[in-house]
């Protein structure tokens, strides 16, 4: 699949966003008055920045509001309607901890639900395909819900959970890498099933419908830079996992560390987000030959 | 709305045959014409005379060749567009209600003033049926020629898709898939029609009809015109009989 910068941004941003607000929304012993608001306005410029850069994704982002419409059926339309609740729930218990309230631990939890849902629906987007069968996979919304989570954490400056997360979703990273691999080949689908020839033998692509390229090819069968993957699952392991847990654990003597720590593991999701993209195959690839 | 109806009263569809299919692409060019001046906004091109031209096209077709061990390579032209599917994913991921699959006669079509240009429905069909128009950002597909079989403006006999009717080998057939007597309903129980790729659930309606194994000329010694000849050669007569006679001689 084509890696889209706008959707690669969107997923990553808006899924730390989510994750600090869940982490704000769980924290037993909230911060309170100005010590609270920088948390909060991280919060919203990561998920807000990053939806609105998925509307850079479309083609016609000024009716992008039909989109909240068919959450009986479509993933992104519960995505869509889920973020805005989520942002409200956020707005209002953030306020109640600004001004220190009589907050509501409640509405906390609720916020920190909600934030958590929105990332597994951003997930399911990806999941629900069974056209791409590296995506129809459990690990794909556990991993994009530990990813922000443990963004959330370190954000916040908390060394336990943060390497808990740090560490959960580099391994699940793998595991998902590894299942991943094997995805296309387990899916029943081939050439054979793709044409129904399988009658009459060995089968290839003799002639493309076109000598060039089409929105298809470009959009699902792409395969620039597969050849790069190794090399670029190994730069992502070492930013999300390995940096990550040094400068946590470095920054029990050294406070200011944990930032680059934080720094790592979001250059880390940006190369493991856009290996999901590029590394999924689309069966529509078999009737172009690949695959 | 992008829930897909429990049933169809019609299952208007395809069905394509094979066999028959000769790879000329008539199909693909009325598809283009026919469609970009009717339905929606036109199936534009880029770059169209540039170095790298790119379009829209809602019907193509690709060439596969099956070889099967001590036997000849077999050529399959293999035209492709929407299935009309009856499980279609590319309907219920749409998140603007843009794609529906009609009531009436199981067509999916796109709103195309509702569509944001998202492109999910793109990934989400098995097929690449769907392609995003580049110039307008919004979705394009098979309408199965909507404004062409219930249009009482034009002749009848061309109420019928555009491909179906401009394909000079009558591969492709046109009707209803919920009438078991129905000329598609027929051809395809008689020549075993299949689906493509059952595995995804989508249930088509658009029917494929396998070709049949091609001959081989080496090991079955056939000759298609030898028995015409030998058919000839006993009832020559008249000027060439005489010539042949003649000729005998020397």
């Amino acid at each position: 699949m084509h890696p889209a910068p706008s959707i690669i941004i969107f997923t990553v941003f808006s899924g730390l966003g989510f994750g600090l607000m869940a982490y704000l929304g769980f924290d037993t012993d909230p911060l309170r008055g100005w010590n609270v608001l920088p948390y909060y306005l991280i919060a919203f410029s990561l998920s807000i920045g990053g939806l609105l850069s998925s509307l850079f994704h479309l083609g016609n982002p000024q009716r992008a509001w039909r989109a909240l419409s068919q959450w009986r059926t479509s993933w992104l339309s519960r995505e869509g309607v889920l973020a805005i609740v989520t942002l409200a729930l956020n707005f209002l218990f953030g306020l109640s901890l600004f001004f220190s309230l009589d907050y509501s631990k409640n509405l906390g939890f609720v916020s920190g639900i909600f934030a958590i849902i929105t990332v597994f629906s951003t997930a399911m987007i990806y999941a629900q395909m069974k056209t791409v069968p590296r995506w129809n996979n459990s690990g794909v919304p556990i991993l994009f819900i530990l990813c922000s989570l443990a963004g959330g954490a370190i954000i916040m400056g908390d060394f336990k959970l943060g390497l808990i997360g740090v560490i959960l979703s580099t391994l699940i990273q793998l595991l998902v890498w590894v299942r991943g691999d094997k995805a296309l080949k387990n899916s029943s689908t081939n050439i054979s099933t793709s044409t129904g020839l399988k009658n009459l033998g060995k089968l290839r692509l003799l002639e493309s419908p076109h000598t060039g390229e089409n929105y298809l090819m470009k959009e699902m069968v792409f395969v620039i830079a597969r050849k790069h993957v190794f090399k670029l699952r190994i730069l992502s392991l070492c930013f999300l996992g390995v940096i990550p847990v040094i400068f946590l654990i470095l920054s029990l003597s050294v406070g200011f560390l944990i930032g680059l720590a934080m720094i790592s593991y979001f250059f880390g999701l940006l190369i493991s987000r856009w290996l999901f993209f590029a590394e999924a195959e689309h069966v529509v690839s078999f009737y172009y030959g690949r695959g | 709305m992008t829930s897909l109806p429990r049933q169809t009263d019609k299952k208007l569809g395809l069905a394509i045959d094979l066999d028959t299919c000769v790879g000329c692409h008539a199909c693909v060019i009325s598809c283009k014409e026919w469609n970009t001046s009717n339905y929606g906004v036109p199936l534009s091109d880029v770059e169209p005379y540039g170095a790298n031209p790119v379009g829209s096209f809602l019907n193509r077709v690709h060439t596969f060749e099956a070889k099967l061990e001590e036997r000849p390579a077999q050529i399959i032209h293999f035209p492709k567009s929407c299935l009309h599917c009856e499980d279609a994913p590319c309907v219920t991921v749409c998140p603007t209600g843009a794609s529906y699959k009609r009531t009436e006669d199981g067509i999916v079509l796109v709103n195309e003033d509702w569509c944001i240009g998202c492109g999910l429905c793109a990934w989400a069909c098995p097929y690449g049926a769907r392609e995003m128009d580049e110039v307008a950002g919004v979705m394009k597909k098979c309408t199965l020629c909507v404004d062409r079989i219930y249009n009482e403006n034009i002749p009848e006999e061309d109420r019928e898709p555009a491909c179906v009717r401009s394909c000079p080998a009558g591969a492709r057939h046109f009707g209803d898939f919920a009438d078991p007597t129905s000329s598609v309903s027929k051809l395809t129980k008689e020549r075993g029609g299949i689906d493509l790729m059952p595995e995804q659930g989508t249930k088509p309606v658009n029917k494929y009809l396998p070709p049949r194994l091609k001959n081989d000329i080496a090991q079955e010694n056939f000759d298609v015109l030898r028995p015409l000849l030998e058919e000839h050669d006993k009832n020559i007569s008249g000027f060439l009989s005489w010539v042949d006679k003649t000729l005998e001689k020397f």
